[in-house]
């Protein structure tokens, strides 16, 4: 069995046992639901629905409802799908990554992480399909046979590479979440004395019995979905910046992009993942599982992966004057000091000095701080994207097509539509699924369980 | 019945030390270093997924070839349309995501199949807390016909069980 460094924080505190993992878990699946659950789920709800409606308002009317205009054809839709897309990632990673690098502190945050992630992709993929226009003819982005000639897509282009790869990321990680949810769906159904839940948990859990050959296919299984899914992570990002690095505009048309976006996802997915957990483990008594060491580690990656996204503005800045290429250094000035220097205020601010506070040990083990930087590098990241798009679009080679883009309440409200489309998925898994890997938990309560580590 | 892994796998090694054959072992999460002491062969479903990889890197190159090089060349940007060798850096991205698809899925549905689990199937373990912190030895008299079943009883009891269950099939 392995043995933990006497030295390491347990990772489970308190005087736990299995049962009591069991027990702490699926309680709030097995109880009523908890009056503060009911009023969030009511406000989301009613946001969702907002959002629905600016969406079919946009399907109906037209893209003209938002404030794209022929300069700036992308805008907030854009950077909502990078902005979803990024936060995606950091579920991938600590479900697949820190399995690889056998991490066991990803086991108490890993399970909603991948839900955040299937959830965050669903949002993401929402978008081209809105902003394409013709939505009803989106089924033309596959290679289908068809009536034209047989007219295929262009598989040189970066725009088509994004649909397999975001849809490959999304499936992947759906049955990666759900290959790891079966044995905890048998749990729930194994204590479940209500006749109905009985019966979907029996349903959802497809008949697992818990058997030792099947208990290893199931390790072999999560550990080659983790080695896929981890260049999946790193090659879907690096697609999405593609997208942009591809064109031939100023600001845009930089190799530095996919490893940039790369570590800016995982920077902006953990910040989520932190937003979210910080809330969960206090309203879900789940303190004994995610506690501090947990957190420190997530901010630790966070200033990693901030640090890199840092270092690449900064090249991006000398690189701007040092290749001699005016139009490149009038990209930069503009974003600097044009008309949108706000929003390249609030991204220089957000993400390259505010995650460099968590050098210091008692920050980033102070829960409300890291929560309050969660938020700022959230924020932080949404603008970087649209700082990205719009103040390139806007001023590019030839100064006669230069033009502005005012967002609408249309651009505003389906963003935030999404947001509460979101909160609403995470508050419906919160209630109905084990929010932490139940099997996962059991086998390292031994070696790090604080019950059990020093004795 | 077993309320403790490390009892579990003592009496797992003691059993088959006594030459009793152990059906199964039912638990609520994998056990590590069960395996090679109830004789559980290593799993081939990583090889699958390789070999899965491989088809759908196969079916990727040859639809790619066929709808950008064979059927329907067109000049995008100048890029080489009459070559696949020649524009095959810009295949790779989707090459990669559907091998990654086609694995990741073929792999899940075989694991799916061979284990048996499936919507709608029917919980097949015999206690329903094993499924939460207890763990049982299934041992049957069909497989260790050369010890009498008070002798399996036997060396059942000398082990630390916390339950024993005794059940009869036709």
């Amino acid at each position: 069995m392995h043995k933990d460094a006497a030295i390491r924080e347990p990772l489970i505190l308190g005087d736990k046992s299995y049962k009591d993992i069991t027990d702490d878990i699926v309680a709030p699946i097995e109880g009523a639901a908890p009056k503060g659950w009911k009023i969030l789920i009511t406000i989301t709800g009613l946001i969702s629905l907002y959002g629905i409606g600016c969406i079919l308002y946009l399907l109906g009317t037209g893209v003209g409802v938002w404030g794209l205009n022929k300069t700036v054809g992308w805008a907030w839709d854009i950077t909502n799908f990078v902005w979803w897309v990024g936060i995606g990632h950091a579920g991938t990673l600590i479900s697949a990554v820190l399995l690889l690098f056998r991490q066991k502190w990803r086991m108490a945050i890993n399970r909603s992480a991948e839900a955040m992630t299937i959830f965050a992709v669903i949002m993401a993929a929402m978008f081209p399909g809105i902003h394409m226009g013709r939505i009803w003819v989106g089924y033309w982005v596959f290679p289908l046979p068809n009536q034209f000639g047989s007219l295929w897509v262009n598989f040189n282009s970066p725009l088509l590479w994004d649909v397999f790869a975001i849809s490959t990321y999304f499936s992947v990680s759906l049955v990666f979440w759900y290959i790891g949810l079966i044995p905890d769906f048998a749990t729930i159904r194994d204590r479940m004395v209500k006749p109905l839940p009985k019966k979907v948990y029996g349903i959802l859990s497809f008949g697992w019995t818990g058997r030792a050959k099947h208990w290893t296919r199931f390790e072999e299984v999560s550990l080659v979905l983790a080695g896929i899914a981890t260049p999946l992570v790193f090659s879907v990002h690096s697609i999405v910046s593609m997208d942009f690095a591809t064109s031939v505009i100023p600001g845009w048309h930089t190799t530095i992009f996919p490893p940039y976006f790369v570590s800016g996802a995982v920077f902006s997915g953990f910040a989520m993942v932190l937003t979210l957990l910080l809330i969960m483990r206090k309203t879900m008594n789940l303190e004994s599982y995610i506690h501090v060491k947990h957190v420190e580690y997530m901010n630790i990656v966070i200033i990693v992966t901030g640090s890199i996204v840092g270092v690449a503005y900064l090249t991006e800045l000398f690189i701007s004057w040092y290749s001699g290429v005016e139009y490149e250094s009038y990209a930069f000035l503009n974003r600097a000091t044009g008309p949108y220097w706000w929003a390249y205020a609030w991204m220089m601010g957000c993400n390259v000095l505010s995650p460099q506070v968590f050098w210091f040990k008692k920050l980033r083990r102070n829960l409300a701080f890291t929560f309050f930087i969660s938020i700022i590098v959230n924020v932080g990241m949404w603008f970087e994207r649209y700082v990205i798009i719009v103040t390139s679009l806007h001023r590019d080679y030839n100064p006669s097509s230069w033009g502005e883009f005012h967002a609408t309440p249309i651009d505003i409200g389906t963003f935030i539509g999404t947001i509460g489309i979101f909160l609403t998925l995470f508050l419906l898994f919160a209630r109905f699924f084990p929010v932490l890997a139940l099997n996962e938990l059991k086998t390292i309560l031994k070696s790090s369980g604080e019950k059990y580590k020093n004795s | 019945m077993y309320d403790d892994d490390g009892t579990l796998m003592t009496a797992a090694q003691a059993l088959v030390d006594k030459g009793l054959r152990v059906k199964d072992v039912y638990s609520p999460f994998p056990v590590h270093g069960l395996d090679p002491v109830i004789g559980v062969k290593r799993t081939r479903l990583g090889i699958c997924s390789f070999l899965y990889a491989t088809t759908g890197t196969t079916l990727a190159l040859l639809g790619i070839w066929y709808f950008m090089i064979a059927d329907w060349p067109m000049n995008i940007g100048g890029k080489p349309s009459f070559s696949l060798l020649e524009n095959l850096p810009a295949f790779v991205p989707i090459v990669f995501e559907f091998s990654v698809l086609c694995a990741a899925h073929g792999m899940a549905l075989t694991y799916l199949l061979r284990n048996g689990t499936l919507p709608g199937m029917p919980a097949q373990n015999p206690d329903p807390r094993t499924t939460d912190h207890m763990f049982v030895i299934e041992i049957t008299s069909d497989q260790n016909h050369d010890h009498s079943e008070e002798s399996i009883e036997g060396a059942i009891k000398e082990t630390e069980i916390v339950e024993l269950s005794v059940k009869d099939y036709e």
